[in-house]
C-alpha cells in the first residue's frame, strides 16, 4: 500500500528536479522566471498579475505537502481565507504598512495550522484529503457567521494598501504588483529550500515509505505536522497579498471551491515539481480571466471538465510532462556518450558521468 | 420533554438522509476504494429529478421513491463505466480528484438549465400535516421519512446478511484481500455497486426534496458532511456509517434548537474528537495506518 500520490512517476524522478542534477539549468530556469516575473505586470493587467503569483505561491505551498510528503489537503482554503482576512482586518484597523499585515496573517494561518495539522496527520492519503476538507467547511461556517468581524456574506470592505507612506503603491496597482512581489518570490523560495532541504528529503521518504521512514528513526507524524504548518505559513501569505491586492475580502476565499482550485492548479501544473504550480496558475488565471471577459458564465463547467480530463488523460501535469521528456531525452544522450566512450577506451579518461546518480 | 422528543425526530429525520447515502459512499468505497466526491452532487441530481418529475409527468413522491433510484442507478452505472472505471487501479486520490471535477460540472450543469433559485415542490395529500402522538406534535412527513428509511436501511442490511449477492459485496467492501483470496470475482460488482450506491444518493435526495430548498448548491455542503459521517462511523464500515448518520443528525438538530450558531461546526468538531479518540473510526478496525 503505497501512499504515493505520484503513482505513475518514476521514483526519483519526482522529487529530484533537472535542475538540481544540472546546475546550469537551474539557473536558466531561475532567470527567466525573474524576468518574467519582472515583467508580467507589462503584459497583463497589474492586479490580475498579482493574482498570478500569489495563486502561485499557493499551488506551490500546496505541492509541499502533496507532492513532496504525499499528503492531499482538500482544506487548504481554510489558510488562505482566514490569512486574508486576518491581514484585511490588520490593514483596516491598524494601519500598518501592508508587508506587516501580511506577515500577521501568514503567522494567524500556522497557528490554525497547528490544531487542524495535529488531528489530520493522523490519517493520510484518503482520509486526510476528507478530514482537511471537513476542518476547511468548519473554518468557514466560523467567517460565516462571526458577520461582526468578517461582514459575513458581504465579506470585508475596503481594505486599505499603505505602504511606508508612498503613495503610489497605494494608488497604483503596477507600483503594488513590485512592492508584493519580493515578499511572494520570498515564500516561493522558502518553499524550494525547504523540498530542497534534509527536512525535505524526510518528508520525501513518507511519501515514498512511511513505515520505512518511521522505522528508521523518523517520527513521521510530527514531520508531516510541521510541513502542514510550514505550508498553511507559505499559503498565508499569498492570501495575504491577494487581500491586500484585491482591497477586499470575499467569504469565497474560504470556501472548499478555493481548495478544489488550487488542487486543480497543482495538478495541471504537475505534482511534485515547484515549477508547476506557477504554470497551473498562470494557465488557470488566464483562462478564468478570458472566460470572464468573453461574457462566459458557467466558469465552473469549465474548470471541472479540465479537472476531469487531467486526471484522466494527463496526470503528471504539464511541467511534469515537459521534465520527463527532458529527462528520457537526456537519458539516451548519456547513454549514447556512455557507448561511444566504450567503444574506445583511450577516451574513457575523460567520461563524463552525467546522468549517473540519479538514484535509477 | 416533549420537545426533547421533536428534536430527536428531527434529527433522526434529518439523519435519515445522511444514513442512506453515507451507505452508499461506505459500499462505493468499499468495494471500489473510490471516494466519491461527487455523492452530494449525486444527492442534488435526485431532489432536482424529484422536482422535475412531479413538474412534467406530474409523478407523485411514491412514483419518484421508486423510479429517481432506478434513473439514478443508469446513471451511476454509466458514470463508472465512462470515468471511473480508468483510474481504479490507481492511488484513490485520483479518483477523489475526478469526482470532484465532475461534481463542479454537474452543479453548474443544474445551474445553467433550472437556474440558481429553488425549484418548487408539493407534498401529497397524505403526508401533510402533523400527527399528534402522546402529547407530542410531530410533522407527519418527517416520520415518514424516517420510517422509510429505517425500512430502507432494514432492507438494505437484510440484502446484505441474507443473500449470496450481498456478502459477496459485504466480504468485498469490509475485506476485499481475503474475498479475493477466497476467489470471488470483486471485479464484476464494481459497476452494480457503483451504480447501487449512486441510487442511495438519489433516494435521499428524493426524500429531501419536500423539506429542503431544491437548488444546484444543496449537495456541496452536504457531500462534507457525509464525508465526517464516514469518517465519524469508519470508512470500511456499513453499520458505522448507518449509526453515524443518524448521529450526525441528531448533533445537526439539537445544535440547531440549542446553539443554532454552532450547528454546523459542531459535526466537525465530534469528527476531531472521534479521530483523537478512534483514528479508524467509531465502527471501524484499527489498522496499521501510516
Amino acid at each position: 500500500m503505497t501512499n504515493s500520490v505520484i503513482a505513475e512517476a518514476p521514483p526519483a524522478g519526482a522529487d529530484v528536479p533537472v535542475a538540481a542534477r544540472n546546475p546550469r539549468v537551474r539557473w536558466i530556469l531561475l532567470a527567466i522566471g525573474l524576468v518574467a516575473a519582472l515583467a508580467l505586470p507589462w503584459f497583463i493587467y497589474p492586479p490580475v498579475a498579482m493574482d498570478i503569483v500569489a495563486l502561485a505561491l499557493f499551488a506551490i505551498a500546496l505541492d509541499i505537502l502533496l507532492g513532496f510528503t504525499g499528503l492531499l489537503s482538500f482544506g487548504h482554503a481554510a489558510f488562505w481565507g482566514s490569512s486574508a482576512y486576518v491581514t484585511g482586518l490588520i490593514a483596516t484597523h491598524y494601519g500598518v504598512p501592508f508587508p506587516v499585515a501580511v506577515a500577521g496573517g501568514a503567522v494567524f494561518a500556522m497557528i490554525l495550522a497547528l490544531p487542524i495539522g495535529y488531528v489530520s496527520v493522523r490519517r493520510s492519503g484518503i482520509y486526510f484529503a476528507m478530514v482537511t476538507l471537513a476542518f476547511a467547511q468548519m473554518v468557514y461556517f466560523i467567517g460565516y457567521q462571526w458577520s461582526d468581524l468578517t461582514g459575513g456574506e458581504n465579506g470585508l470592505q475596503g481594505v486599505p494598501r499603505s505602504f511606508f507612506g508612498i503613495e503610489l503603491i497605494e494608488t497604483e496597482s503596477f507600483y503594488f504588483y513590485y512592492a508584493a512581489l519580493p515578499i511572494l518570490l520570498f515564500g516561493m523560495w522558502a518553499a524550494w529550500r525547504i523540498v530542497h532541504s534534509p527536512f525535505g528529503r524526510v518528508l520525501v521518504s513518507i511519501r515514498d515509505n512511511a513505515p520505512r521512514a518511521r522505522a528508521l528513526g523518523y517520527e513521521t507524524d510530527r514531520y508531516k505536522a510541521l510541513a502542514f504548518v510550514l505550508s498553511a505559513g507559505l499559503t498565508g501569505l499569498a492570501g495575504g497579498v491577494f487581500a491586500i491586492n484585491h482591497g477586499f475580502v470575499a467569504l469565497t476565499e474560504l470556501h472548499w471551491t478555493t481548495s478544489g482550485d488550487v488542487v486543480l492548479m497543482t495538478v495541471l501544473g504537475g505534482i511534485g515539481t515547484l515549477w508547476g504550480g506557477i504554470v497551473g496558475a498562470f494557465l488557470t488565471v488566464m483562462l478564468a480571466d478570458y472566460l470572464a471577459s468573453s461574457g462566459f458564465s458557467g466558469i465552473d463547467l469549465i474548470t471541472g471538465s479540465v479537472f476531469i480530463l487531467v486526471v484522466l488523460l494527463f496526470r503528471r501535469g504539464i511541467w511534469g510532462t515537459v521534465r520527463q521528456q527532458w529527462d528520457v531525452r537526456r537519458r539516451r544522450v548519456a547513454a549514447r556518450r556512455a557507448l561511444r566512450s566504450y567503444s574506445s577506451p583511450d577516451r574513457s579518461s575523460r567520461r563524463t558521468t552525467s546522468g549517473e546518480g540519479t538514484g535509477r | 420533554m416533549s420537545a426533547v422528543l421533536q428534536y430527536a425526530v428531527q434529527g433522526l429525520a434529518a439523519g435519515s438522509f445522511y444514513a442512506l447515502a453515507a451507505l452508499g459512499l461506505a459500499v462505493i468505497f468499499g468495494v471500489l476504494g473510490v471516494v466519491n466526491f461527487a455523492h452530494g452532487a449525486f444527492y442534488m441530481l435526485g431532489a432536482v429529478a424529484t422536482a422535475v418529475l412531479l413538474d412534467t409527468l406530474d409523478l407523485t413522491l411514491w412514483w419518484s421513491l421508486l423510479v429517481v433510484p432506478v434513473l439514478m442507478f443508469g446513471f451511476g452505472v454509466v458514470v463508472e463505466r465512462l470515468l471511473v472505471q480508468w483510474l481504479l487501479q490507481l492511488d484513490p486520490l485520483y479518483n477523489l480528484l475526478l469526482t470532484f471535477g465532475l461534481t463542479l460540472v454537474l452543479v453548474e450543469l443544474v445551474k445553467q438549465r433550472y437556474g440558481v433559485s429553488g425549484l418548487p415542490y408539493q407534498l401529497p395529500g397524505g403526508l401533510q400535516g402533523r400527527l399528534d402522538v402522546a402529547g407530542v406534535v410531530l410533522p407527519r412527513y418527517q416520520l415518514f421519512v424516517l420510517l422509510f428509511s429505517v425500512a430502507v436501511c432494514v432492507l438494505v442490511w437484510l440484502m446484505m446478511t441474507r443473500t449470496r449477492i450481498g456478502m459477496i459485496v459485504r466480504a468485498a467492501t469490509e475485506k476485499p484481500e481475503l474475498a479475493r483470496a477466497l476467489g470471488i470475482n470483486v471485479g464484476r460488482w464494481v459497476t452494480p455497486v457503483f451504480g447501487f450506491g449512486v441510487a442511495l444518493a438519489g433516494l435521499a435526495g428524493v426524500l429531501a426534496a419536500p423539506f429542503r430548498a431544491i437548488t444546484a448548491d444543496m449537495g456541496n455542503n452536504f457531500a462534507i458532511i457525509l464525508f465526517a459521517v464516514v469518517v465519524i462511523g469508519g470508512l470500511g464500515s456499513i453499520v458505522g456509517a448507518v449509526v453515524a448518520g443518524f448521529l450526525v443528525g441528531l448533533v445537526e438538530a439539537f445544535g440547531q434548537a440549542y446553539a443554532p450558531t454552532f450547528a454546523q461546526i459542531l459535526i466537525f468538531v465530534l469528527m476531531a474528537l472521534v479521530i483523537v479518540v478512534r483514528p479508524a473510526g467509531l465502527f471501524g478496525r484499527q489498522e496499521a495506518t501510516t
